[in-house]
């Protein structure tokens, strides 16, 4: 009896398959040479002048290509006399710890604002938006007195906390947006099941919510890692990080501007690339995450 | 075996508004498959749910086999709640899904596999360890979280509306399903259910609710031939009820005098209620009176006929045929079996 249903059924899913994935197949195509296109053209081509700038030695108008190349800029980078790659390591660090707490932070705040209703819910949701729409310049002067009182000024912890304000509303949005499509009945499912409390965190919500995270932890650590203003002022230059070295450079040595913005750009851009999965197709976490 | 006992189980959602659960007392034998019925929002999911551990209740108490369970997790409980929206996890595998009980409880995988296989044959669906939930069609994913509730071999059952999902006939093949089951593992199963007729078609007993309060708590026949109040009769499909004065066996209504031996009341102002299926016309004799066919329907199996007794008017079932001897404004006499009359007390004095 169970034979004979399962039959007809798997028959009429066959026959209905090839069409319906031949139709999404043509416009998968269509949307990746779109994707590709705007990728190439957005972000790679503003890269190549820079590349070309960085092992430039002549290069002055009409000349289209530099008429002279030369490798000093990558070893200026590269010596250890500069700690370029010291300082990289230091905005990775900064970044690294920003992303860990903006999750640590963004996940339950975003749980509370996608799935709970409760008094002074719109106040909270306005202060976290706050730091997005209140000029940075603004907010961190006042941080900075606030700080230097507190001895957290020109420290690397200062530079993470400071860091938390513009990272946080982006995590916490992104969370929200994929709590408000979750259902945690799922999870009263799995404790009655017998999952305990972590169990069911661990097997039920995180895989539901992990494409959210991914994308906001990527939010997280490219905005840390590209911040200049915040890390500037409640770092005190005592705290160094790539957009700071960089910045020197671009008025006194082009090609090692050049270098730099190149080493600059290659995090953010492999972060995207492995994290991709999790922006578009069937995977998205921005837009709604299908039936989770 | 496990002895379900609610006392005075309440729960409070929002002061302001009324108990979702209102000081429910409820036995529920062990072993057997016991229906939670009433209306949408009465009440019964939410008891569900404090009975798996997922709710906690205002105040009150609820025990298996006497021991209170209130302070237990819902993991640690033995009661496994089927969600009516099956919930199977999207990422994880049929197989998965099913074992997901056992996993947590650290049983070793290779046991988790062959209990899995013998779940699947269980619920006639074998061979299904690899695909996920959604190539699944709705009827598939009931029976597969069913499956994933009974491997982990439940003290009791809890099924919220485990039927009204589905298609009329895969509505028919989980019921017999479930009862199959059910009485194979003799499982204390609680499903809760807004629909009378699979309340009456499953359930071994049925507990009424209407606004959080229990009605009856009865077998499924006593809500046909001797429900307790008006609101119960109608929700049962009662439609015919004649108010008027119960003494010595003897109901008085302003259309006359009938026999009523069975009655929920001793005496005083009550109502005489029947139901459509034991009117009979064109028969005189006892319990009869005149009265005049306003309408029929023709409806195949039956016939309905709406029939004015003075200023009331009842509604009879009969054999299809006798559209045949009676047209609309005939009088004929109307017959209330004295044995099918059951009197309740007046509809004012119900909460």
């Amino acid at each position: 009896m169970a034979d004979t249903r399962i039959e007809p059924a798997g028959a009429v899913a066959g026959a209905v398959a090839p069409e319906a994935s031949e139709r999404r197949f043509s416009w998968r195509i269509t949307g990746r040479w779109v994707g590709i296109t705007g990728l190439l053209a957005f972000l790679v081509a503003p890269i190549v002048p820079l590349f070309i700038w960085s092992i430039s030695f002549r290069w002055f108008y009409p000349a289209i290509l530099p008429t002279e190349y030369s490798a000093r800029a990558w070893t200026e980078v590269i010596t250890p006399h500069n700690d370029v790659l010291g300082v990289a390591w230091n905005t990775a660090l900064i970044a690294l710890v920003v992303t860990v707490f903006s999750i640590l932070l963004g996940v339950p705040a975003g749980r509370a604002l996608g799935l709970y209703e409760f008094r002074g819910k719109r106040l909270v949701e306005w202060m976290i938006l706050a730091p997005i729409i209140v000029p940075g310049l603004a907010v961190v002067l006042g941080i900075h007195v606030l700080f230097i009182r507190a001895g957290l000024s020109n420290s690397i912890p200062g530079v993470i906390l400071v860091h938390l304000v513009p990272t946080l509303p982006y995590m916490t949005l992104v969370m929200s947006g994929v709590f408000a499509n979750y259902d945690t009945d799922f999870e009263l499912q799995a404790r009655s099941l017998g999952a305990s409390r972590w169990a069911t965190q661990l097997h039920i919500t995180l895989p539901a919510i992990f494409p959210g995270v991914v994308v906001g932890a990527l939010f997280a650590f490219i905005i840390s890692w590209s911040q200049y203003v915040l890390t500037l002022l409640i770092g005190g230059g005592q705290v160094q990080t790539l957009p700071l070295l960089l910045f020197g450079f671009v008025r006194s040595d082009p090609a090692i501007a050049g270098a730099l913005s190149v080493v600059f750009i290659l995090p953010a851009v492999l972060v995207l690339l492995l994290s991709s999965r999790y922006l578009s197709g069937d995977n998205a976490a921005v837009g709604g995450i299908g039936n989770i | 075996m496990t002895q379900v006992t609610l006392s005075g189980l309440t729960k409070i959602f929002d002061e302001k508004s009324p108990p979702a659960v209102d000081q429910l007392n409820l036995e529920i034998e062990s072993g057997k498959l016991t229906a939670l019925l009433g209306p949408s929002g009465c009440g019964k999911t939410t008891t569900m749910k404090m009975i798996a551990g997922l709710l906690r209740p205002t105040s009150g108490d609820i025990t298996f086999n006497g021991e209170s369970i209130l302070s237990i997790p819902p993991e640690d409980r033995g009661a496994v709640m089927v969600f009516q929206n099956y919930l199977l996890f999207p990422y994880m595998t049929i197989a998965e899904n099913i074992g997901f009980g056992l996993k947590m409880r650290k049983v070793d995988r290779k046991e988790i596999r062959t209990r899995v296989t013998d779940m699947l044959d269980l619920v006639q669906l074998p061979g299904f360890e690899d695909r996920k939930p959604r190539q699944l069609s709705g009827g598939q994913q009931q029976r597969i979280a069913l499956a994933r509730a009974l491997i982990v071999q439940p003290n009791v059952l809890l099924l919220d509306e485990p039927l009204s999902n589905l298609d009329a006939h895969l509505r028919d093949e989980m019921r017999e399903l479930i009862r199959r089951i059910q009485t194979e593992m003799a499982i204390t199963t609680v499903f809760v259910t807004h629909d009378q007729e699979e309340a009456v078609v499953l359930a071994d007993r049925i507990a009424l609710l209407f606004d959080g309060r229990l009605q009856q708590f009865d077998v499924p026949d006593a809500f046909f031939e001797s429900p307790q109040s008006v609101e119960i009769a109608k929700f049962f499909g009662g439609t015919n009820f004649i108010p008027g004065h119960y003494e010595g066996g003897e109901i008085t209504t302003a259309i006359g005098r009938f026999r009523a031996p069975r009655s929920a009341v001793d005496g005083g102002d009550a109502v005489l209620s029947i139901r459509p299926e034991a009117v009979t016309l064109g028969s005189d004799g006892g319990n009869s009176v005149m009265g005049r066919i306003r309408s029929h329907v023709y409806v195949g199996r039956y016939a309905r006929f709406r029939v004015a007794l003075g200023d009331i008017e009842v509604e009879a079932i009969t054999d299809p045929a006798q559209v045949k001897l009676f047209n609309d404004g005939d009088e004929v006499p109307v017959r209330f079996d004295s044995n099918k009359i059951w009197v309740i007390g007046p509809a004012s004095s119900q909460p």
